[in-house]
C-alpha cells in the first residue's frame, strides 16, 4: 500500500492539474459519487458530525489492526471531501493515522477556500477520524 | 429618467472587485448590505477628527460629537417619520431592539397566563427573545400561520387576538421568503382590541417607505448594517407614551438622573434607554446611509427594485427544476429557491466559485423550513445596486450548477 505521505503527495499533484475551481469541484463530485454507500444504520445522529451546514456521517471499524472508514454526506461536494479523507486514511493502522500530519487539505487549497463554518466542518471530520484512531489504539493496548 | 445604475454602483467601492478572477456578484444583501463611499468616509472622518464621548464633555470635540449624534437621531426620525426624536432609541441593531422591547415591555405588561402573538415566518431574533420572556413570566407564545405561497393566513387572526394577548410581534417583510406582510391590517385589528404591535423592519426599511405614523405601529425596529450603514448599530422606534411607561432594560451611565445607593431616578426619553457610551460612530454612520438613500430617492429606488423583481420572476421560474419557496407577489427583492434535489450547500459552494455570493441554509428561520419540509434553501437577495445583468449571470450560474450536480 502506498505510504500515507506519498498518497497525500499524489492527491496534491492530481489537484494541481485543475486550473479552475469548478474542475476541482467536478472531481470532488465524482469522488463523492464513487464513495460506497454507507449502511443505513450509520446514517443516524449517533454518527453525525456537527459544525457543518450539510450533514456528515462517519463510522470506523478496526479490521486486522487497520481502520476502515465508512462515511456519507447529504451534500455531494462535502461527500467528495470526505471521500478524499477516507481514501487517504483507509487501511491504515491507528498509529499511522495519529503520527502523520494531514497536510494535503491545506496544499490543495480546500481549507483556505472554504469559509470558517465550512472549514470547521472539515476540521471536525479530521478530528473525528483521529478520535477513532485514538480509541482503537487504546483498545489494542488493553488487549 | 432612467435609473443611474452605473453611478450608483461606483458609489460602492466593494462592488468593483473580482473574486476568484470573476466580477463579484453580491446577492447576499439580506444578510448585510454594502456601504457607499459616503458612509465609509463619514466613519473615517469621525475617527480621525472628531472622536469624543458624547453627552458629558465640556470640551470642543465632545460638544461637536454630541451635536452630530443628536443630528443623526433627527435624521432617523425623519426617515421613518416618527413624531419626535424622543421616540428614536439607538441600539446595537434589530436584534438588540427586539430584546429591549421584549424585556422592557414584558416587565411592565406581561404576566403569567398572558400571550404573545408572533408569526410562523419570523426570524429567530423575533422568536427567541419572546420565548425567553414567556419562560420568565409563565406566558405563552401564539403563532399566526402562513400558507404555501408564504403569505400570512389572517382568517383566524381575530381568534388569535385574545383578551390575554399582550403584544403582537410581526416581521414587516420575510427574510427567507421575501413576502411583505399586510401589517396595516394586522395593526388595525390588534388595535381594535387595544393590543400594541411591534414590527420587525430589518428586511423592509432598505426597500421602501416606512412611515411609522401612517402604519400606526407601536414599536418599529431595524438594523443599520442592512440599510447600507455600519454594523453594530440600529434603531428602536416606540410611541412616546409607551416608552414613557416601560422601564429601561439596561442600567448604566447616561440613562440616569440622580443616583444614590438608596435609589436612582432615570433620565428622560430617549436617553433612558441608552445606557453607557453610545455607539455614536454607528449612529452617525447610519444617518449618512439614510441621507444617501434620500439623495438617490426612495421612490426611485423602489421602482428600480420592482424592475429587478419582475425580471427575476421571468428568469428564475423558467429554469427547469428550480422551485421558489415564497411566491407572494407582494414582495421585496428576495428569492429563496432549491435546484431539483441538489443540496443548497453544494449549489452555494459552486455559485461562490463563479463569483456569485448567495446565502444557503435556514436563514435563521427554521420554522419556515419546517413548514415546507426542507432543510434549507438558496437565497438571492437584491438591492438597488444589483442589475438585470447580474440576474442573467445568476440564471446562467444556476444552469451550470444544476448540470454539475445532476
Amino acid at each position: 500500500m502506498t505510504d500515507l505521505n506519498e498518497m497525500q503527495q499524489d492527491i496534491v499533484e492530481e489537484f494541481s492539474v485543475f486550473e479552475d475551481w469548478l474542475d476541482r469541484y467536478n472531481y470532488l463530485i465524482e469522488l463523492g459519487n464513487d464513495l460506497p454507500e454507507i449502511d443505513p444504520q450509520y446514517r443516524t445522529n449517533e454518527y453525525l458530525i456537527n459544525g457543518c451546514q450539510s450533514k456528515v456521517w462517519l463510522f470506523a471499524d478496526l479490521v486486522d489492526g487497520k481502520l476502515e472508514f465508512k462515511a456519507d454526506s447529504d451534500a455531494i461536494i462535502v461527500k467528495g471531501i470526505v471521500a478524499l479523507l477516507v481514501k487517504v486514511l483507509n487501511g491504515r493502522t491507528p498509529s499511522e493515522i495519529l503520527d502523520n500530519e494531514l497536510h494535503f487539505i491545506e496544499d490543495i487549497g480546500l481549507r483556505q477556500n472554504l469559509s470558517p463554518t465550512r472549514s470547521n466542518g472539515l476540521l471536525a471530520m479530521v478530528k473525528k477520524m483521529k478520535l477513532y484512531a485514538i480509541a482503537y489504539k487504546a483498545k489494542e493496548q488493553q488487549n | 429618467m432612467s435609473f443611474p445604475i452605473d453611478q450608483i454602483r461606483s458609489d460602492f467601492p466593494i462592488l468593483q472587485q473580482e473574486v476568484y478572477k470573476k466580477p463579484l456578484i453580491y446577492l447576499d444583501n439580506g444578510a448585510t448590505t454594502q456601504k457607499p463611499r459616503v458612509v465609509i468616509d463619514t466613519i473615517r472622518e469621525l475617527q480621525e477628527l472628531h472622536n469624543s464621548s458624547i453627552h458629558r464633555g465640556i470640551h470642543f470635540l465632545s460638544e461637536q460629537m454630541t451635536g452630530r449624534y443628536e443630528d443623526a437621531r433627527e435624521t432617523a426620525r425623519g426617515f421613518i417619520n416618527a413624531k419626535s426624536t424622543n421616540e428614536i432609541i439607538f441600539t446595537s441593531g434589530a436584534t438588540g431592539s427586539i430584546n429591549a422591547v421584549a424585556f422592557s415591555f414584558g416587565e411592565k405588561y406581561v404576566g403569567a397566563g398572558d400571550e404573545i402573538l408572533i408569526s410562523e415566518m419570523e426570524h429567530h431574533s423575533n422568536i427567541v427573545p419572546w420565548q425567553m420572556l414567556c419562560e420568565r413570566k409563565g406566558a405563552s407564545l401564539k403563532v399566526i400561520p402562513f400558507n404555501d405561497q408564504g403569505e400570512l393566513v389572517l382568517n383566524e387572526l381575530d381568534s388569535l387576538l385574545t383578551e390575554r394577548t399582550r403584544i403582537v410581534a410581526l416581521t414587516h417583510a420575510s427574510n427567507s421568503m421575501g413576502t411583505v406582510n399586510p401589517v396595516k391590517e394586522v395593526i388595525r385589528r390588534a388595535h381594535e382590541k387595544d393590543i400594541p404591535v411591534m414590527l420587525d423592519g430589518a428586511q423592509m426599511v432598505q426597500h421602501g417607505n416606512v412611515d411609522v405614523q401612517e402604519l400606526d405601529c407601536d414599536f418599529y425596529v431595524f438594523s443599520s448594517h442592512k440599510i447600507f450603514g455600519p454594523t453594530g448599530s440600529g434603531v428602536l422606534y416606540g410611541k412616546e407614551a409607551l416608552l414613557e411607561e416601560i422601564p429601561p432594560y439596561q442600567g448604566g451611565g447616561d440613562m440616569v438622573d440622580q443616583v444614590t445607593f438608596e435609589s436612582t431616578s432615570y433620565n428622560t426619553l430617549p436617553f433612558k434607554f441608552e445606557a453607557g457610551t453610545a455607539n455614536y460612530v454607528g449612529a452617525i454612520g447610519l444617518a449618512a446611509a439614510l441621507d444617501y438613500l434620500k439623495s438617490v430617492g426612495i421612490s426611485v429606488l423602489q421602482q428600480y427594485e420592482q424592475k429587478l423583481i419582475d425580471y427575476a420572476w421571468q428568469k428564475l421560474p423558467a429554469i427547469e427544476g428550480l422551485k421558489i419557496y415564497g411566491t407572494s407577489r407582494n414582495r421585496i427583492s428576495v428569492f429563496s429557491f432549491l435546484l431539483g434535489d441538489a443540496h443548497p450547500y453544494d449549489a452555494g459552494m459552486i455559485l461562490d466559485k463563479m463569483g456569485i455570493a448567495v446565502r444557503t441554509g435556514t436563514h435563521c428561520t427554521q420554522p419556515v423550513m419546517d413548514h415546507f419540509g426542507i432543510s434549507g434553501t438558496i437565497r438571492a437577495s437584491m438591492v438597488f445596486y444589483n442589475t438585470t445583468d447580474e440576474i442573467d449571470k445568476l440564471a446562467e450560474g444556476i444552469e451550470k450548477t444544476m448540470q454539475m450536480l445532476s
